[in-house]
């Protein structure tokens, strides 16, 4: 398959067949769409990544107007490698919605819900192929406002406050991050991400340019729930229906990272903002706070959704510190965590949905005994849980090991220490689940539990298998983030 | 007879960006943040359609008596820009009439003061 209209099909398919869904009556055939749509989106992603490490970056220009004056999209590795990610869980969480959806939404609005997730999947899809910069703010509020919906589908009415607080919040980001836009068009004249790459550096120095870096950092910064603007992400995560927690937790997070990546570095880079304006330091001593914080807090929650939420902002800590560093490691072992913490976190709260459909709890008592009872979900639990805490042979070590690898190369070993110490407190509140879990015994008003239909325990448990395969033989992700670093530097191929 | 207007747009787009937004974050009554967040957006729209303004310009028609004209192009951004602004004050307003059916109120502090009841 080589047809050049790949990576506008991979997006554009999504989009078009959101409104098929939503015309339908029932759950079974919107979801049997919405399941064909996902999974050709995800082979077309793997296709054009093929492509992109074959072959370089790809340009496809719409409707063939070119660039500037047409919107073109511009896949290189680390765009195809974000279309792959988000394909790919959008893939496997609908295959575990079908049950899940079954159990926590009613009938005649789960036509509705596949609607949104694909037009959030389009959205997301959309960020990590564009080269434009305002095309890129229309998915970004594409796939926002589909998220909103997506959450406040929740049975739970706390989930109608969170779905309105992420709004705000989110609307806010979004304003900011078109005001950056514009004052960066008033200075240059174009909206391309390449030709601004192009004509910043002559700028810079200019307040204009100033003024629009900073709105564009805190905008972006708002979306990706970098402390200390996290705080619509918690509550939107924990009462949010299961799967929209595990397709929102594993890609809406790191889509909004991807695009700080490609502001500060693609667009900046040539200015070298992130040392010259001490956005680096800024954003370091933010990840870090992010890291002991919310890890700290997510100690003591007895909501197990909000405490791996938490643990996501503690997680999104790291990626933001390899960032900051701007060396080439520093960007991989962002990158790579990127895509690390997608596919565990994916695998947590997937069991975590698991449980809430047995037990109709997301409470820490209510893994009580669950080890015996479902010993498949708990099991997989177990690995994501180790793999959050970076133990060998998962997926967790590799992000911390190249972590800790590029605080060494700049010589900042308290750095080093730093990510130690924060991983000691991943261990806390992992076990804390789990000492429930496999400690304590079933109570006998539960006898009745079993284990979760295999449709939701083998996405679950492709994800847990991918977290410890990845971790095991990590050349080839380590490969694409490295890669995909030294281009963001504009040393690379 | 010609007035120079100056940076005035720019000070609206001002004083409405930071009202609206000192709207949306003291008011605690949801429809009101909602009419923040608007003024905030249409703030963020006069500064873009004042950008594209060349003075003296015309619309972007394409005529040989048109020489001068105004740059369509944020013009036309900003339009994308109002549709998604009004696709977000309705869902955000079709949230707080939900909100409203589940808790009986819009105001922010009782709202909570239910959540925090409701421990589960």
């Amino acid at each position: 398959m080589t047809s050049p209209h790949l990576p506008v099909l991979m997006v554009v398919l999504p989009l078009m067949s959101a409104p098929f869904c939503a015309v339908m009556r029932r759950g079974l055939p919107a979801w049997s769409l919405a399941l064909v749509v996902t999974w050709t989106s995800f082979a077309l992603a793997l296709a054009v990544l093929t492509q992109v490490l074959d072959h370089g970056t790809i340009i496809y220009s719409i409707g063939d107007w070119a660039a500037p004056w047409g919107i073109e999209y511009r896949i290189d590795r680390i765009g195809a490698f974000m279309a792959v990610i988000v394909s790919g869980i959008g893939a496997l969480s609908l295959a575990y919605s079908r049950r899940s959806i079954a159990h926590e939404i009613g009938v005649r609005r789960r036509p509705l819900f596949y609607t949104m997730f694909l037009l959030s999947l389009a959205g997301l899809l959309g960020i990590s192929v564009t080269g434009d910069a305002f095309n890129l703010f229309v998915f970004l509020e594409i796939s926002s406002l589909s998220s909103y919906v997506l959450i406040s589908l929740a049975s739970d009415r706390r989930a109608l406050t969170a779905a309105y607080r992420y709004l705000i919040m989110g609307t806010i980001g979004a304003t900011f991050y078109i005001i950056g836009v514009g004052l960066m068009y008033m200075m240059t004249g174009t909206l391309n991400l390449a030709d601004l790459a192009a004509r910043v550096p002559e700028v810079a120095g200019t307040r204009t340019i100033l003024v629009a870096l900073g709105f564009l950092t805190v905008g972006i910064s708002l979306k990706l729930a970098l402390f200390p603007l996290h705080t619509w992400l918690p509550n939107a995560y924990a009462f949010a229906p299961s799967v929209v927690t595990v397709f929102l937790a594993s890609t809406a997070t790191k889509v909004a990272i991807y695009v700080l990546l490609r502001i500060l570095f693609t667009v900046f880079g040539k200015a070298d903002v992130i040392h010259a304006q001490e956005i680096g330091d800024v954003l370091m001593v933010l990840a870090l706070l992010a890291m002991f914080v919310a890890s700290l807090v997510a100690i003591f929650q007895d909501n197990v959704k909000r405490l791996l939420a938490f643990s996501s902002l503690a997680q999104v800590g790291y990626m933001i510190l390899g960032v900051s560093m701007a060396t080439a490691t520093g960007i991989s072992a962002g990158i790579i965590h990127l895509f690390n913490h997608a596919i565990m976190k994916g695998a947590l709260f997937m069991a975590v949905g698991c449980v809430f459909m047995r037990t109709g709890s997301v409470r820490v008592e209510a893994f009580a005994g669950l080890g015996r009872a479902m010993p498949v979900t708990m099991a997989a639990f177990v690995v994501g849980g180790l793999s959050l805490i970076g133990v060998p042979a998962t997926v967790g070590f590799i992000s911390k090991w190249t972590l800790i690898q590029a605080a060494l190369e700049t010589g900042a070993w308290p750095l080093a220490v730093l990510i130690l110490l924060s991983s000691l407190l991943a261990i806390v509140y992992v076990w804390k689940v789990v000492e429930v879990a496999y400690f304590q015994p079933l109570p006998s008003y539960r006898g009745d539990v079993r284990e979760a239909p295999l449709s939701m325990v083998l996405p679950m448990w492709f994800l847990a298998g991918c977290s410890i395969y990845f971790g095991i033989d990590a050349a080839t992700t380590l490969g694409i983030a490295r890669d995909a670093a030294a281009a963001l530097l504009g040393n690379g191929p | 007879m010609s007035v120079d207007w100056g940076l005035f747009n720019y000070w609206i787009v001002v004083i409405l960006m930071m009202a609206g937004f000192y709207v949306v974050i003291a008011q605690g009554n949801l429809v009101k943040k909602i009419v923040g967040l608007n003024i905030f957006q249409v703030s963020v729209f006069v500064f873009y359609i004042s950008m594209g303004k060349v003075e003296g310009g015309s619309a972007p028609i394409l005529s040989d008596a048109v020489t001068l004209y105004s740059n369509p192009l944020p013009h036309v951004l900003i339009l994308t820009a109002i549709v998604v602004g009004v696709a977000t004050t309705a869902l955000g307003l079709a949230l707080v009439v939900r909100i409203r059916d589940a808790y009986g109120s819009v105001e922010e502090d009782e709202i909570d003061r239910y959540e925090q009841e409701q421990e589960d």
